[in-house]
C-alpha cells in the first residue's frame, strides 16, 4: 500500500522542537556538568602524569585521552562510561513520555507520519550528544593545548577527530536502545532501568562471562579458538567494540585487534606506528559494527513503533 | 471531492470493523455524518467509540470495511484527512513546560503555518476559547478544563473542516462542561462538522443534531433524539403531574382520552404516557378533583431513558429468546 506524502514530513520541525527541549531541560544540565567535571578531571591527571614522564613519544597529544593517573581513569575510559548514561538519560522517555503526558495522539493527529516523530527525535537526541561531545572535546583540546604547550600534529588532530566520531556513534547505540525500550515499555522508570541494566550487563558483566563461556564449552586443547571465540563473543557487546576501536586510532601502535600469529609479526618494526588508514583498517569492522547497531535497533523501535497503538 | 456521491456527506463509515485477535472492538459500523452536523457517538466506556474515531483518522488499522472522510481514505490517504480533521483526544495532554501559546506553535509548525500566519491564528483562537490572558503561561498550572479549551483552541487554529472530540466533558465541572458545550455549538455556527463521542448523555444530548448509540462495538440505535425515542418509548407523550390531589387522582388521569399508562413516580407526583399532549385535560382534571396543581410538564425523551429502555429490552428479548 502506497502512502501519499513524505515520510519526513514535519521531521524538521520535531527536530527543533526536540533540540530547544534537551538543551533546557534540567536533566540535560545535570549530565553536562557531570560529563564535563569528571571528563576535566581525568584530563589533569593525564596532563600532570605526562608532564613528570615526559619521553619521546610522537603522539605525545592522543596521550590527552588515554594517559590515566591514581586514582582517576583516563578520559577514554572515563567517555567510555559517561557516553551511554547521557545517551540513556536522553532517550529513556522519548515515546513513553509523550504517551503518558497524552500528548501522543495529539500530535499524530497533525498532518505528519509516525516516522517524522521518531526519526525526529532519534536525530535530535543524536544532535545534542554530538554538540555535548564536541564542546568536550574542544574543551580537552584546548587545555592540552595550554597546559602541554605542545601543538598537536596533523595526523593526531585526524585521530583525535576519528576518535570524537567514534565516539558519537557509540553513543549512538545506547540512544536508539533506550528509544527502543521506550517504544516498548510504557512506563518511563522500567523503561530507564532496562537499558541501564543491560548498559551495566553489556559493559561490565558480558566481557567476563563471554571468556568464561567459552573455557566452558571449548576444549582447552584449542587455545586459538578459546581467544578468537571469546573475543568474538566480547564483541557482541558496544562496549568492547568501542574499546577496541578507540585503543586502534589512539594507539597508533596497535596493529591488530586479535591474537598475533608469529608469522604476522615477520618483517614488522615491533612498536613503529601504524599510518592512520591503517589503524582505520584495523578497527574498521568494530566501527562498521557500532554503526550498524545504531541502525539495527533504531529499525526495531521504529517497527514496534509502527505496529503500537496510539490510544492511551 | 474526488467522490461525487459523497458530496453530500464529510464523513462516511461503511462496515467499519476492528479487531483484536479474536475480540471483535468495533463491528460492521455504519454511518455518514452531513456538512454542519453535530454527531455523537454515544455509548458506555469499552464500546468502541474511540477506536471507531481512531479508525477515521488513520491512526489505526482498519480491519474491514471502510471509511472516507472528505472524500479521503484515512488509511491511504492520512496526511490529506489530517490536514483538515482537528482532533480533541480524550483527556488531552500538552507539554507542561510550555506555555499555551507555545504548545499551538508547535503544533502550527507541524501543520506547515507560517509565522506571522501562526501568530495570528493562535491570538484569534485562544481569544475564541478565552484564554488569551493566559497564553503565556505554562499548561503546567492549568486545570483540565482550561486544557480541553486550549484543545479546542488547537481546532479553530487548524481551520479544520471536520473536529473530532474524544469525551470532551468528560471530568469537567457542570460550569466547565456548558462553557465547553457553547463551544462546540460555536465550532458549529462557524460551519464545522463534528463528531463527538461520550458516555454522559444528558450532557451532550442538548448539542448533537444526530446520535449513535454504541454498545459492544456495534450501533445499536441511530437518528434524532426524537425519532430514537418514538423508536424505543414506543412513540408518544409523556406527561409529568405533580399535585395535592388526594388518591383518586390517578384514576382520573388515567380516564382522560389518549392516556395509555398512568404511574406514580414519587408521592404527589404522577407519570402519563399518552399519544397526545394531554396537559389541557390533566390541568382540568387536577383542578375538577379540587386538587392544588404545583406543576405540569411534557417531558423530552431523554437519551439517558431511550438508552436505558433499549437495552433493558435488548435483554428481555435475549432473555425470552433463550
Amino acid at each position: 500500500m502506497r502512502r501519499e506524502g513524505s515520510a519526513l514530513q514535519g521531521l524538521g520541525v520535531v527536530v527543533l522542537k526536540e533540540l530547544t527541549d534537551h538543551l533546557t531541560s534540567a536533566r540535560m544540565r545535570v549530565l553536562e556538568w557531570l560529563v564535563v567535571l569528571t571528563a576535566l578531571a581525568a584530563v589533569y591527571g593525564a596532563i600532570t602524569q605526562i608532564r613528570e614522564v615526559t619521553a619521546e613519544d610522537p603522539f605525545l597529544f592522543l596521550r590527552l585521552f588515554t594517559t590515566a593517573r591514581d586514582p582517576l581513569p583516563s578520559f577514554v575510559s572515563f567517555l567510555g562510561f559517561l557516553a551511554p548514561l547521557m545517551a540513556i538519560g536522553l532517550g529513556f522517555d522519548a515515546i513513553n513520555g509523550e504517551h503518558n503526558r497524552r500528548t501522543l495522539s495529539r500530535i499524530l493527529s497533525q498532518p505528519i507520519y509516525r516516522d517524522a516523530l521518531l526519526f525526529g527525535k532519534f536525530l535530535a537526541g543524536l544532535g545534542v550528544l554530538a554538540i555535548s561531545f564536541i564542546a568536550l572535546w574542544l574543551l580537552v583540546i584546548g587545555l592540552g593545548l595550554i597546559m602541554l604547550g605542545v601543538p598537536p600534529g596533523g595526523e593526531e588532530m585526524a585521530r583525535a577527530l576519528l576518535f570524537l566520531l567514534v565516539t558519537i556513534a557509540y553513543a549512538g547505540v545506547w540512544l536508539a536502545l533506550a528509544m527502543l525500550f521506550s517504544v516498548i515499555f510504557r512506563s518511563a522508570a522500567t523503561a530507564a532501568l532496562v537499558t541501564l541494566g543491560l548498559w551495566l550487563f553489556l559493559s561490565v558483566i558480558w566481557p567476563s562471562l563471554a571468556s568464561a563461556l567459552v573455557q566452558a564449552f571449548v576444549s582447552p586443547d584449542n587455545p586459538v579458538l578459546q581467544i578468537t571465540a571469546a573475543q568474538d563473543l566480547a564483541r557482541l557487546s558496544p562496549s568492547t567494540l568501542f574499546g577496541e576501536t578507540v585503543l586502534a586510532i589512539l594507539h597508533p601502535t596497535t596493529r591488530t585487534l586479535g591474537p598475533v600469529y608469529l608469522d604476522q609479526l615477520q618483517g614488522a618494526l615491533m612498536g613503529s606506528p601504524l599510518s592512520l588508514g591503517e589503524s582505520v583498517m584495523v578497527a574498521w569492522p568494530q566501527i562498521v559494527g557500532m554503526i550498524a547497531a545504531n541502525i539495527l535497533l533504531f529499525v526495531a523501535g521504529y517497527i514496534v513503533f509502527q505496529r503500537q497503538e496510539v490510544r492511551a | 471531492m474526488k467522490n461525487p456521491d459523497m458530496s453530500d456527506t464529510v464523513v462516511e463509515a461503511r462496515g467499519l470493523t476492528k479487531r483484536y485477535g479474536d475480540v471483535t472492538a468495533v463491528d460492521r459500523v455504519s454511518f455518514s455524518i452531513a456538512p454542519g452536523e453535530i454527531f455523537g457517538l454515544l455509548g458506555p466506556n469499552g464500546a468502541g467509540k474511540t477506536t471507531t474515531i481512531l479508525m477515521l483518522l488513520g491512526l489505526t488499522e482498519v480491519s474491514d470495511g471502510q471509511a472516507r472522510v472528505l472524500g479521503h481514505d484515512p488509511a491511504r490517504e492520512p496526511l490529506a484527512v489530517k490536514r483538515r480533521v482537528g482532533y480533541l483526544p480524550d483527556a488531552v495532554g500538552f507539554y507542561d513546560y510550555l506555555t499555551a501559546a507555545d504548545n499551538l506553535h508547535y503544533t502550527g509548525r507541524l501543520m506547515g503555518l507560517s509565522s506571522a500566519e501562526r501568530k495570528r491564528r493562535i491570538a484569534d483562537a485562544l481569544d475564541r476559547v478565552g484564554l488569551s490572558d493566559a497564553a503565556e503561561k505554562k499548561v503546567r498550572a492549568f486545570s483540565h478544563g482550561m486544557k480541553q479549551r486550549l484543545g479546542l483552541a488547537e481546532i479553530i487554529m487548524k481551520e479544520a473542516r471536520i473536529a473530532i472530540l474524544d469525551e470532551p466533558t468528560n471530568g469537567l465541572d457542570p460550569q466547565a462542561s456548558i462553557d465547553l458545550l457553547a463551544l462546540i455549538r460555536s465550532l458549529k455556527a462557524a460551519g464545522v462538522s463534528i463528531l463527538l463521542s461520550s458516555h454522559l448523555l444528558d450532557r451532550v444530548q442538548s448539542v448533537c443534531d444526530r446520535v449513535a448509540l454504541f454498545n459492544a462495538g456495534k450501533i445499536a440505535l441511530m437518528g434524532t433524539v426524537a425519532e430514537l425515542g418514538r423508536q424505543v418509548l414506543g412513540g408518544g407523550y409523556a406527561v409529568e403531574v405533580e399535585a395535592d390531589a388526594g388518591d383518586g387522582i390517578a384514576l382520573r388521569l388515567g380516564a382522560i382520552p389518549g392516556v395509555r399508562s398512568v404511574s406514580e413516580t414519587a408521592p404527589g407526583r404522577l407519570r402519563m404516557l399518552c399519544d397526545r399532549d394531554v396537559r389541557p385535560e390533566a390541568a382540568a382534571a387536577v383542578v375538577a378533583a379540587s386538587g392544588r396543581l404545583k406543576n405540569l410538564a411534557l417531558d423530552e425523551p431523554s437519551l439517558e431513558t431511550i438508552y436505558t429502555r433499549y437495552f433493558q429490552s435488548a435483554e428481555e428479548e435475549a432473555r425470552n429468546a433463550a
